[in-house]
Protein backbone atom coordinates (compact mmCIF):
# COMPACT_ATOMS: atom_id res chain seq x y z
CA UNK A 1 0.00 0.00 0.00
CA UNK A 2 1.29 3.62 -0.92
CA UNK A 3 2.60 4.88 2.72
CA UNK A 4 0.80 7.87 2.13
CA UNK A 5 2.75 10.94 4.64
CA UNK A 6 -0.60 12.12 6.00
CA UNK A 7 -1.87 8.96 6.80
CA UNK A 8 1.24 8.52 8.73
CA UNK A 9 1.13 11.67 10.29
CA UNK A 10 -2.25 11.50 11.50
CA UNK A 11 -2.24 7.72 12.64
CA UNK A 12 1.42 8.70 14.51
CA UNK A 13 0.15 11.70 16.02
CA UNK A 14 -3.46 11.08 16.90
CA UNK A 15 -2.50 7.83 17.98
CA UNK A 16 0.05 9.34 20.81
CA UNK A 17 -1.98 12.33 21.38
CA UNK A 18 -5.24 10.25 22.27
CA UNK A 19 -3.15 7.96 24.50
CA UNK A 20 -1.39 10.71 26.45
CA UNK A 21 -5.38 12.60 26.61
CA UNK A 22 -6.66 9.15 28.53
CA UNK A 23 -3.37 9.03 30.39
CA UNK A 24 -4.20 12.71 31.40
CA UNK A 25 -7.67 12.09 31.95
CA UNK A 26 -7.17 8.81 34.75
CA UNK A 27 -4.70 11.54 36.83
CA UNK A 28 -1.48 9.98 36.32
CA UNK A 29 -0.05 12.91 35.40
CA UNK A 30 -1.14 15.52 38.10
CA UNK A 31 -0.96 18.99 36.63
CA UNK A 32 -2.31 21.88 37.86
CA UNK A 33 -2.32 25.99 36.62
CA UNK A 34 -0.15 26.29 33.65
CA UNK A 35 1.47 23.32 33.46
CA UNK A 36 -2.15 22.30 32.88
CA UNK A 37 -2.49 24.31 30.12
CA UNK A 38 0.68 22.77 28.39
CA UNK A 39 -0.50 19.30 29.18
CA UNK A 40 -3.43 19.44 27.90
CA UNK A 41 -2.62 21.25 25.14
CA UNK A 42 0.12 19.13 24.07
CA UNK A 43 -2.43 16.11 24.06
CA UNK A 44 -5.47 18.09 22.79
CA UNK A 45 -2.31 19.47 20.03
CA UNK A 46 -1.07 15.55 19.09
CA UNK A 47 -4.68 14.65 18.32
CA UNK A 48 -6.31 17.88 16.52
CA UNK A 49 -3.33 18.19 14.62
CA UNK A 50 -3.51 14.25 13.46
CA UNK A 51 -7.10 14.68 12.44
CA UNK A 52 -6.49 17.67 10.65
CA UNK A 53 -3.67 15.82 8.77
CA UNK A 54 -5.76 13.22 7.73
CA UNK A 55 -7.77 15.71 5.74
CA UNK A 56 -4.69 16.14 2.91
CA UNK A 57 -5.35 12.89 1.36
CA UNK A 58 -8.51 13.72 0.66
CA UNK A 59 -9.72 14.59 -2.76
CA UNK A 60 -12.85 16.36 -1.61
CA UNK A 61 -11.76 17.59 1.79
CA UNK A 62 -14.24 20.42 1.83
CA UNK A 63 -17.07 17.50 1.99
CA UNK A 64 -15.32 15.59 5.64
CA UNK A 65 -18.48 16.81 7.48
CA UNK A 66 -20.31 14.22 5.82
CA UNK A 67 -18.13 11.45 6.78
CA UNK A 68 -20.09 11.58 10.23
CA UNK A 69 -22.54 10.36 8.65
CA UNK A 70 -22.26 6.44 8.34
CA UNK A 71 -21.31 5.32 11.94
CA UNK A 72 -23.40 2.79 11.25
CA UNK A 73 -21.60 0.62 8.92
CA UNK A 74 -17.90 2.23 8.55
CA UNK A 75 -15.13 2.28 11.31
CA UNK A 76 -13.98 5.40 9.49
CA UNK A 77 -17.17 7.27 10.48
CA UNK A 78 -16.99 5.36 13.99
CA UNK A 79 -13.65 7.35 14.70
CA UNK A 80 -14.45 10.67 13.51
CA UNK A 81 -17.55 10.80 15.89
CA UNK A 82 -15.21 8.94 19.13
CA UNK A 83 -12.59 11.18 18.60
CA UNK A 84 -14.91 14.34 18.23
CA UNK A 85 -16.53 13.23 21.21
CA UNK A 86 -13.37 12.51 23.25
CA UNK A 87 -12.34 16.10 22.51
CA UNK A 88 -15.58 17.56 24.02
CA UNK A 89 -15.83 15.19 26.68
CA UNK A 90 -12.39 16.09 27.87
CA UNK A 91 -12.86 19.43 27.76
CA UNK A 92 -14.23 20.02 31.32
CA UNK A 93 -11.59 17.99 33.05
CA UNK A 94 -8.74 20.03 31.00
CA UNK A 95 -10.44 23.38 31.76
CA UNK A 96 -10.74 22.30 35.44
CA UNK A 97 -7.01 21.47 35.62
CA UNK A 98 -6.01 24.83 34.33
CA UNK A 99 -8.29 27.52 36.03
CA UNK A 100 -8.31 25.05 39.61
CA UNK A 101 -12.24 24.44 39.41
CA UNK A 102 -11.61 21.17 41.75
CA UNK A 103 -14.02 18.86 39.59
CA UNK A 104 -13.64 15.48 40.52
CA UNK A 105 -11.34 13.15 38.34
CA UNK A 106 -14.35 11.14 37.83
CA UNK A 107 -15.94 13.42 35.06
CA UNK A 108 -12.65 12.10 32.77
CA UNK A 109 -13.60 8.71 32.72
CA UNK A 110 -15.78 8.41 29.69
CA UNK A 111 -13.00 10.65 28.05
CA UNK A 112 -10.77 7.99 28.51
CA UNK A 113 -13.10 5.46 27.38
CA UNK A 114 -13.73 7.49 24.50
CA UNK A 115 -9.97 7.87 23.75
CA UNK A 116 -9.60 3.95 23.54
CA UNK A 117 -12.41 3.75 21.44
CA UNK A 118 -11.26 6.33 18.38
CA UNK A 119 -7.80 3.92 18.99
CA UNK A 120 -9.59 1.19 18.26
CA UNK A 121 -11.71 2.68 15.34
CA UNK A 122 -8.66 3.99 14.21
CA UNK A 123 -7.21 0.43 13.72
CA UNK A 124 -10.49 -1.67 12.76
CA UNK A 125 -10.83 0.96 9.62
CA UNK A 126 -7.19 -1.14 8.77
CA UNK A 127 -7.85 -4.32 10.43
CA UNK A 128 -11.12 -4.71 8.55
CA UNK A 129 -9.93 -5.33 5.46
CA UNK A 130 -9.94 -8.99 4.06
CA UNK A 131 -8.08 -7.47 0.88
CA UNK A 132 -5.16 -6.94 3.29
CA UNK A 133 -3.99 -9.72 4.99
CA UNK A 134 -1.03 -8.38 6.85
CA UNK A 135 -3.22 -5.63 8.31
CA UNK A 136 -6.58 -8.52 8.50
CA UNK A 137 -5.26 -9.54 12.09
CA UNK A 138 -6.60 -9.20 15.89
CA UNK A 139 -2.63 -7.77 16.43
CA UNK A 140 -3.46 -4.51 14.27
CA UNK A 141 -5.67 -3.31 17.12
CA UNK A 142 -3.43 -4.61 19.89
CA UNK A 143 -0.30 -3.04 18.33
CA UNK A 144 -2.46 0.25 17.70
CA UNK A 145 -3.48 0.26 21.64
CA UNK A 146 0.20 -0.59 22.25
CA UNK A 147 1.39 2.31 20.79
CA UNK A 148 -0.94 4.82 22.08
CA UNK A 149 -0.39 3.18 25.57
CA UNK A 150 3.62 3.53 25.51
CA UNK A 151 3.24 7.01 24.15
CA UNK A 152 0.85 8.33 26.52
CA UNK A 153 2.90 6.54 29.60
CA UNK A 154 6.21 7.99 28.17
CA UNK A 155 4.91 11.60 28.66
CA UNK A 156 2.47 10.66 31.54
CA UNK A 157 2.66 7.60 33.61
CA UNK A 158 4.90 6.55 36.51
CA UNK A 159 8.41 5.79 35.03
CA UNK A 160 8.10 1.72 36.08
CA UNK A 161 4.70 2.06 34.08
CA UNK A 162 6.14 3.33 30.94
CA UNK A 163 9.35 1.14 31.53
CA UNK A 164 6.69 -2.23 31.17
CA UNK A 165 4.55 -0.38 28.50
CA UNK A 166 7.54 -0.30 25.81
CA UNK A 167 8.31 -3.80 25.77
CA UNK A 168 4.98 -4.11 25.43
CA UNK A 169 4.97 -2.39 22.31
CA UNK A 170 8.27 -3.83 20.94
CA UNK A 171 6.44 -7.68 21.27
CA UNK A 172 3.78 -6.47 19.47
CA UNK A 173 5.55 -4.85 16.73
CA UNK A 174 7.84 -8.36 16.56
CA UNK A 175 4.75 -9.85 16.61
CA UNK A 176 3.26 -8.29 13.96
CA UNK A 177 6.18 -8.31 11.90
CA UNK A 178 6.80 -12.41 12.45
CA UNK A 179 2.87 -13.23 11.26
CA UNK A 180 2.42 -10.18 8.87
CA UNK A 181 5.60 -11.84 6.91
CA UNK A 182 3.44 -14.94 5.68
CA UNK A 183 0.05 -13.24 6.25
CA UNK A 184 -0.27 -13.04 2.10
CA UNK A 185 0.84 -16.61 2.06
CA UNK A 186 -1.37 -18.07 4.70
CA UNK A 187 -4.75 -16.23 2.92
CA UNK A 188 -4.10 -18.28 0.09
CA UNK A 189 -5.50 -15.76 -2.72
CA UNK A 190 -3.00 -16.60 -6.25
CA UNK A 191 -3.55 -15.08 -9.72
CA UNK A 192 -5.22 -18.58 -9.89
CA UNK A 193 -7.75 -17.70 -7.60
CA UNK A 194 -7.84 -14.20 -8.46
CA UNK A 195 -8.63 -14.99 -11.87
CA UNK A 196 -10.36 -18.64 -11.52
CA UNK A 197 -8.04 -19.62 -14.38
CA UNK A 198 -6.60 -22.02 -11.44
CA UNK A 199 -8.91 -24.53 -12.56
CA UNK A 200 -7.66 -24.65 -15.81
CA UNK A 201 -4.04 -25.04 -14.72
CA UNK A 202 -0.88 -22.61 -14.13
CA UNK A 203 -1.71 -19.07 -14.79
CA UNK A 204 0.63 -16.18 -15.11
CA UNK A 205 0.51 -12.90 -16.56
CA UNK A 206 1.31 -12.87 -20.62
CA UNK A 207 0.59 -9.04 -21.36
CA UNK A 208 -0.05 -6.20 -18.84
CA UNK A 209 -3.87 -4.80 -19.25
CA UNK A 210 -2.39 -1.37 -19.82
CA UNK A 211 1.37 0.05 -20.60
CA UNK A 212 1.26 3.05 -18.15
CA UNK A 213 0.63 3.55 -14.70
CA UNK A 214 -2.58 3.72 -13.20
CA UNK A 215 -4.35 4.59 -9.69
CA UNK A 216 -4.09 0.89 -8.10
CA UNK A 217 -0.81 0.65 -8.82
CA UNK A 218 0.15 4.25 -7.46
CA UNK A 219 -1.74 3.59 -4.38
CA UNK A 220 -2.13 -0.35 -3.46
CA UNK A 221 1.06 -2.16 -5.45
CA UNK A 222 3.66 0.23 -4.05
CA UNK A 223 7.30 -1.85 -3.97
CA UNK A 224 9.45 0.77 -3.34
CA UNK A 225 9.02 1.33 0.12
CA UNK A 226 9.78 -2.29 1.25
CA UNK A 227 13.51 -1.65 -0.03
CA UNK A 228 15.07 -0.92 3.21
CA UNK A 229 12.47 -3.02 5.09
CA UNK A 230 14.77 -5.07 7.59
CA UNK A 231 16.72 -1.30 8.18
CA UNK A 232 13.67 0.34 9.19
CA UNK A 233 12.11 -2.42 11.02
CA UNK A 234 15.62 -2.23 13.66
CA UNK A 235 15.26 1.67 13.67
CA UNK A 236 11.55 1.16 14.48
CA UNK A 237 11.91 -1.31 17.34
CA UNK A 238 14.97 0.51 18.77
CA UNK A 239 13.62 3.95 18.89
CA UNK A 240 9.64 3.46 19.43
CA UNK A 241 10.35 0.79 22.18
CA UNK A 242 14.13 -0.22 23.19
CA UNK A 243 15.93 3.87 24.13
CA UNK A 244 11.96 5.23 25.34
CA UNK A 245 11.96 2.12 28.04
CA UNK A 246 15.46 3.02 29.31
CA UNK A 247 15.14 6.46 29.59
CA UNK A 248 11.94 7.13 31.11
CA UNK A 249 13.94 4.93 34.42
CA UNK A 250 16.84 7.98 34.01
CA UNK A 251 15.99 10.45 36.50
CA UNK A 252 17.47 14.07 35.10
CA UNK A 253 15.21 16.96 33.66
CA UNK A 254 13.84 16.39 29.68
CA UNK A 255 14.33 12.90 29.47
CA UNK A 256 10.71 11.88 29.20
CA UNK A 257 10.88 14.53 26.53
CA UNK A 258 13.94 12.74 24.75
CA UNK A 259 12.24 9.76 25.24
CA UNK A 260 8.98 10.63 23.56
CA UNK A 261 10.83 12.10 20.70
CA UNK A 262 12.70 9.05 19.44
CA UNK A 263 9.26 7.07 20.22
CA UNK A 264 7.47 9.00 18.01
CA UNK A 265 10.14 8.95 15.50
CA UNK A 266 10.27 4.95 16.23
CA UNK A 267 6.48 4.82 15.51
CA UNK A 268 6.81 7.19 11.91
CA UNK A 269 9.39 4.29 11.04
CA UNK A 270 7.01 1.59 12.22
CA UNK A 271 3.82 3.16 10.45
CA UNK A 272 5.54 3.83 7.21
CA UNK A 273 6.62 0.16 7.22
CA UNK A 274 2.64 -0.63 7.96
CA UNK A 275 1.75 0.62 5.06
CA UNK A 276 4.87 0.12 2.86
CA UNK A 277 4.95 -3.75 3.17
CA UNK A 278 0.95 -4.46 3.11
CA UNK A 279 0.27 -5.79 0.43
CA UNK A 280 -3.28 -5.73 -1.76
CA UNK A 281 -4.75 -8.71 -3.48
CA UNK A 282 -5.26 -6.77 -6.01
CA UNK A 283 -1.68 -6.85 -7.14
CA UNK A 284 -2.50 -10.64 -8.11
CA UNK A 285 -3.87 -9.75 -11.17
CA UNK A 286 -1.14 -7.75 -12.02
CA UNK A 287 1.51 -10.44 -11.28
CA UNK A 288 2.86 -7.75 -8.43
CA UNK A 289 2.20 -7.50 -4.50
CA UNK B 1 -26.96 4.92 3.71
CA UNK B 2 -23.40 3.11 3.34
CA UNK B 3 -25.41 0.04 4.94
CA UNK B 4 -26.35 -2.92 2.26
CA UNK B 5 -29.97 -3.35 0.97
CA UNK B 6 -31.18 -6.40 3.11
CA UNK B 7 -33.02 -7.76 -0.01
CA UNK B 8 -31.98 -6.87 -3.54
CA UNK B 9 -35.31 -7.27 -6.38
CA UNK B 10 -32.54 -8.22 -8.90
CA UNK B 11 -28.75 -8.51 -9.07
CA UNK B 12 -28.37 -6.98 -12.36
CA UNK B 13 -24.43 -8.07 -13.75
CA UNK B 14 -22.64 -9.48 -16.30
CA UNK B 15 -21.25 -12.78 -17.47
CA UNK B 16 -18.15 -12.64 -19.46
CA UNK B 17 -16.84 -15.52 -21.67
CA UNK B 18 -13.31 -16.28 -21.40
CA UNK B 19 -13.44 -18.76 -24.42
CA UNK B 20 -14.65 -16.14 -26.85
CA UNK B 21 -12.89 -12.88 -25.27
CA UNK B 22 -10.43 -12.28 -27.77
CA UNK B 23 -8.68 -9.19 -25.93
CA UNK B 24 -9.23 -6.23 -28.38
CA UNK B 25 -10.07 -3.83 -25.51
CA UNK B 26 -13.22 -2.71 -27.70
CA UNK B 27 -15.03 -2.95 -24.21
CA UNK B 28 -12.49 -0.46 -22.74
CA UNK B 29 -13.08 2.40 -25.49
CA UNK B 30 -16.83 1.99 -25.57
CA UNK B 31 -16.71 2.09 -21.72
CA UNK B 32 -14.70 4.91 -21.48
CA UNK B 33 -16.20 6.55 -24.16
CA UNK B 34 -19.92 6.42 -22.95
CA UNK B 35 -18.83 6.87 -19.64
CA UNK B 36 -16.79 10.29 -20.34
CA UNK B 37 -19.66 12.02 -21.11
CA UNK B 38 -20.62 15.03 -18.16
CA UNK B 39 -17.61 15.37 -15.48
CA UNK B 40 -16.39 12.57 -17.13
CA UNK B 41 -13.31 10.03 -16.67
CA UNK B 42 -10.03 12.23 -16.68
CA UNK B 43 -6.67 11.36 -17.95
CA UNK B 44 -3.11 12.86 -17.51
CA UNK B 45 -0.84 13.70 -19.93
CA UNK B 46 -3.14 11.41 -22.39
CA UNK B 47 -0.57 12.04 -25.27
CA UNK B 48 2.62 12.99 -23.35
CA UNK B 49 5.60 10.69 -21.91
CA UNK B 50 3.95 9.19 -18.85
CA UNK B 51 -0.04 8.61 -19.55
CA UNK B 52 -2.62 7.81 -17.02
CA UNK B 53 -6.12 7.48 -16.40
CA UNK B 54 -9.36 6.55 -15.08
CA UNK B 55 -10.84 3.51 -16.65
CA UNK B 56 -13.76 1.43 -15.42
CA UNK B 57 -12.78 -1.59 -17.16
CA UNK B 58 -9.51 -3.48 -18.24
CA UNK B 59 -8.58 -6.31 -19.81
CA UNK B 60 -5.39 -8.55 -19.33
CA UNK B 61 -3.99 -11.22 -20.65
CA UNK B 62 -2.73 -14.39 -19.02
CA UNK B 63 -0.79 -17.52 -19.87
CA UNK B 64 -2.17 -20.81 -18.50
CA UNK B 65 -0.38 -24.30 -18.58
CA UNK B 66 -2.45 -27.12 -17.83
CA UNK B 67 -0.63 -30.05 -16.71
CA UNK B 68 -1.61 -31.34 -19.83
CA UNK B 69 -1.96 -30.28 -22.97
CA UNK B 70 -0.14 -26.79 -24.62
CA UNK B 71 -0.16 -23.26 -22.81
CA UNK B 72 -2.81 -20.97 -23.62
CA UNK B 73 -3.50 -17.41 -23.78
CA UNK B 74 -6.50 -15.60 -21.74
CA UNK B 75 -7.75 -12.28 -22.38
CA UNK B 76 -9.36 -11.20 -18.67
CA UNK B 77 -11.61 -8.26 -18.28
CA UNK B 78 -11.97 -6.97 -14.78
CA UNK B 79 -14.17 -4.87 -14.02
CA UNK B 80 -16.96 -3.99 -10.54
CA UNK B 81 -18.73 -7.43 -10.00
CA UNK B 82 -21.19 -5.54 -8.13
CA UNK B 83 -20.70 -7.66 -5.22
CA UNK B 84 -23.82 -8.81 -3.06
CA UNK B 85 -22.16 -8.06 0.11
CA UNK B 86 -19.90 -5.17 -1.27
CA UNK B 87 -17.56 -4.39 0.79
CA UNK B 88 -16.89 -1.12 -0.48
CA UNK B 89 -20.00 0.22 0.33
CA UNK B 90 -19.99 -0.82 4.16
CA UNK B 91 -16.87 1.07 4.34
CA UNK B 92 -17.77 4.31 3.39
CA UNK B 93 -17.90 6.92 5.86
CA UNK B 94 -20.37 9.65 3.63
CA UNK B 95 -22.95 7.36 2.21
CA UNK B 96 -21.61 8.39 -1.33
CA UNK B 97 -21.01 4.50 -2.13
CA UNK B 98 -24.68 2.72 -2.12
CA UNK B 99 -26.50 -0.61 -3.32
CA UNK B 100 -29.05 -0.10 -5.02
CA UNK B 101 -32.18 -2.20 -3.75
CA UNK B 102 -34.37 -2.50 -7.19
CA UNK B 103 -31.41 -3.76 -9.18
CA UNK B 104 -28.34 -4.54 -6.96
CA UNK B 105 -26.38 -1.98 -8.54
CA UNK B 106 -23.18 -0.49 -6.39
CA UNK B 107 -23.19 3.40 -7.48
CA UNK B 108 -20.48 6.33 -6.10
CA UNK B 109 -22.72 9.50 -5.43
CA UNK B 110 -19.93 12.14 -6.88
CA UNK B 111 -21.57 15.29 -4.76
CA UNK B 112 -20.95 12.91 -1.51
CA UNK B 113 -17.60 10.91 -2.03
CA UNK B 114 -15.09 12.47 -0.38
CA UNK B 115 -12.67 10.80 -1.85
CA UNK B 116 -11.12 8.95 1.00
CA UNK B 117 -10.10 5.82 -1.02
CA UNK B 118 -10.96 3.60 1.60
CA UNK B 119 -13.41 1.60 -0.90
CA UNK B 120 -10.52 1.06 -3.40
CA UNK B 121 -8.84 -0.42 -0.07
CA UNK B 122 -11.61 -2.29 0.33
CA UNK B 123 -12.22 -3.61 -3.00
CA UNK B 124 -10.43 -7.26 -3.84
CA UNK B 125 -10.87 -6.97 -7.78
CA UNK B 126 -9.51 -3.27 -8.09
CA UNK B 127 -13.13 -2.16 -9.92
CA UNK B 128 -12.48 1.26 -8.42
CA UNK B 129 -10.13 4.15 -9.31
CA UNK B 130 -9.83 7.89 -7.96
CA UNK B 131 -10.11 10.35 -10.53
CA UNK B 132 -7.96 12.53 -10.34
CA UNK B 133 -8.78 15.90 -11.36
CA UNK B 134 -12.44 15.62 -9.62
CA UNK B 135 -11.29 13.56 -6.28
CA UNK B 136 -13.67 11.26 -6.50
CA UNK B 137 -13.86 7.36 -6.45
CA UNK B 138 -15.25 5.95 -10.15
CA UNK B 139 -16.63 2.59 -10.61
CA UNK B 140 -18.78 0.53 -13.16
CA UNK B 141 -22.08 1.55 -13.16
CA UNK B 142 -23.56 -0.97 -15.07
CA UNK B 143 -24.46 2.15 -17.38
CA UNK B 144 -27.49 2.86 -15.60
CA UNK B 145 -27.75 5.61 -17.47
CA UNK B 146 -28.06 3.53 -20.99
CA UNK B 147 -30.02 0.15 -19.12
CA UNK B 148 -32.98 2.15 -18.12
CA UNK B 149 -33.07 4.75 -21.03
CA UNK B 150 -35.78 5.02 -23.28
CA UNK B 151 -34.29 7.73 -25.21
CA UNK B 152 -32.29 5.01 -26.52
CA UNK B 153 -33.40 1.82 -29.21
CA UNK B 154 -34.16 -1.17 -27.32
CA UNK B 155 -30.70 -2.34 -28.77
CA UNK B 156 -28.78 -0.03 -27.02
CA UNK B 157 -30.52 -0.39 -23.26
CA UNK B 158 -27.66 -3.17 -22.57
CA UNK B 159 -24.35 -1.63 -20.88
CA UNK B 160 -21.67 -0.15 -23.71
CA UNK B 161 -19.06 -2.80 -23.14
CA UNK B 162 -21.88 -5.70 -24.21
CA UNK B 163 -23.01 -3.64 -26.81
CA UNK B 164 -19.65 -3.14 -28.45
CA UNK B 165 -18.31 -6.45 -27.88
CA UNK B 166 -17.69 -8.06 -31.34
CA UNK B 167 -17.29 -11.50 -30.07
CA UNK B 168 -20.15 -11.46 -28.04
CA UNK B 169 -18.05 -12.50 -25.15
CA UNK B 170 -19.82 -10.06 -22.91
CA UNK B 171 -23.82 -10.95 -21.80
CA UNK B 172 -26.17 -9.08 -19.37
CA UNK B 173 -29.16 -9.90 -17.41
CA UNK B 174 -30.66 -10.62 -14.41
CA UNK B 175 -28.72 -12.77 -12.00
CA UNK B 176 -31.90 -13.39 -9.48
CA UNK B 177 -33.77 -15.06 -12.31
CA UNK B 178 -32.94 -19.01 -12.45
CA UNK B 179 -34.72 -19.02 -16.58
CA UNK B 180 -32.88 -15.43 -17.54
CA UNK B 181 -30.40 -16.26 -20.48
CA UNK B 182 -27.32 -15.08 -18.35
CA UNK B 183 -28.33 -17.80 -15.67
CA UNK B 184 -29.01 -20.68 -17.90
CA UNK B 185 -25.47 -19.48 -19.38
CA UNK B 186 -23.69 -19.81 -15.92
CA UNK B 187 -25.12 -23.04 -15.57
CA UNK B 188 -24.39 -24.60 -19.11
CA UNK B 189 -20.73 -23.16 -19.17
CA UNK B 190 -19.97 -23.74 -15.36
CA UNK B 191 -19.52 -19.63 -14.23
CA UNK B 192 -17.95 -19.35 -11.61
CA UNK B 193 -17.51 -16.23 -9.01
CA UNK B 194 -13.37 -14.59 -8.53
CA UNK B 195 -11.96 -14.73 -4.99
CA UNK B 196 -15.27 -16.57 -3.18
CA UNK B 197 -13.25 -17.35 -0.01
CA UNK B 198 -13.75 -13.24 0.28
CA UNK B 199 -16.81 -13.45 1.28
CA UNK B 200 -17.94 -10.71 -1.30
CA UNK B 201 -20.75 -12.72 -2.94
CA UNK B 202 -19.88 -11.35 -6.96
CA UNK B 203 -22.83 -10.82 -9.03
CA UNK B 204 -20.97 -11.47 -12.28
CA UNK B 205 -20.22 -14.48 -13.27
CA UNK B 206 -17.08 -15.53 -15.72
CA UNK B 207 -17.43 -18.96 -18.24
CA UNK B 208 -14.33 -20.77 -18.04
CA UNK B 209 -12.32 -21.38 -21.81
CA UNK B 210 -13.39 -24.41 -23.10
CA UNK B 211 -11.09 -27.48 -22.63
CA UNK B 212 -8.87 -27.56 -26.25
CA UNK B 213 -8.93 -31.20 -27.81
CA UNK B 214 -5.09 -31.70 -28.61
CA UNK B 215 -4.19 -32.09 -31.89
CA UNK B 216 -3.94 -34.87 -34.06
CA UNK B 217 -0.22 -35.24 -33.97
CA UNK B 218 2.40 -34.19 -31.82
CA UNK B 219 3.54 -30.57 -33.76
CA UNK B 220 7.14 -31.86 -34.19
CA UNK B 221 6.76 -35.95 -34.95
CA UNK B 222 10.12 -37.44 -35.63
CA UNK B 223 10.33 -36.91 -39.89
CA UNK B 224 11.03 -40.24 -41.53
CA UNK B 225 13.83 -39.15 -43.65
CA UNK B 226 13.79 -40.84 -47.28
CA UNK B 227 16.43 -40.71 -50.16
CA UNK B 228 20.12 -39.44 -49.90
CA UNK B 229 18.77 -38.27 -46.18
CA UNK B 230 17.43 -40.99 -44.82
CA UNK B 231 20.47 -43.10 -46.27
CA UNK B 232 22.49 -40.33 -44.16
CA UNK B 233 20.67 -40.53 -41.43
CA UNK B 234 20.90 -44.39 -40.94
CA UNK B 235 24.62 -44.46 -42.00
CA UNK B 236 25.19 -41.88 -39.17
CA UNK B 237 22.52 -43.91 -36.75
CA UNK B 238 25.02 -46.51 -36.84
CA UNK B 239 28.84 -45.08 -36.12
Amino acid sequence: MHPAPSVIVFTVLSGAGFGFLACLALGLLPVAGWMAFAAWGLGYGLAVGGLLASTFHLGNPQRALLAFTQWRSSWLSREGWTSVLALLALAPLALSDWLGLGLGRWIGWGGAGLCVLTVLCTSMIYAQLKTVPRWNHWSTPVTFFAFAAAGGAILAAPGWAAAVLCPILGACLLYGWQRGDGAFAAAAQTLGTATGLDRLGRAEVFEPAHTAGNYLLREMIHVVGRRHAAKLRVIALVLAAALPAVLVLVPLPGMRALAFALHLAGAFAARWLFFAEAEHVVGLYYGKR
Amino acid sequence: MTCLPAKVEKRLGLVIDLDTCVGCQACVTACKGWNDQGAGLSDQDPYGADPSGTFLNRVHSYQVRPEDGPAQVVNFPRSCLHCENAPCVTVCPTGASYKRAEDGIVLVNPDTCIGCGLCAWACPYGAREMDAVQGVMKKCTLCVDRIYNDNLPEEDRIPACVRTCPTGARHFGDLSDPDSAVSRLVEARGGYELMPDLGTKPVNRYLPPRKKGAAAAPALEPLAATGIAGWLDRLLGKI
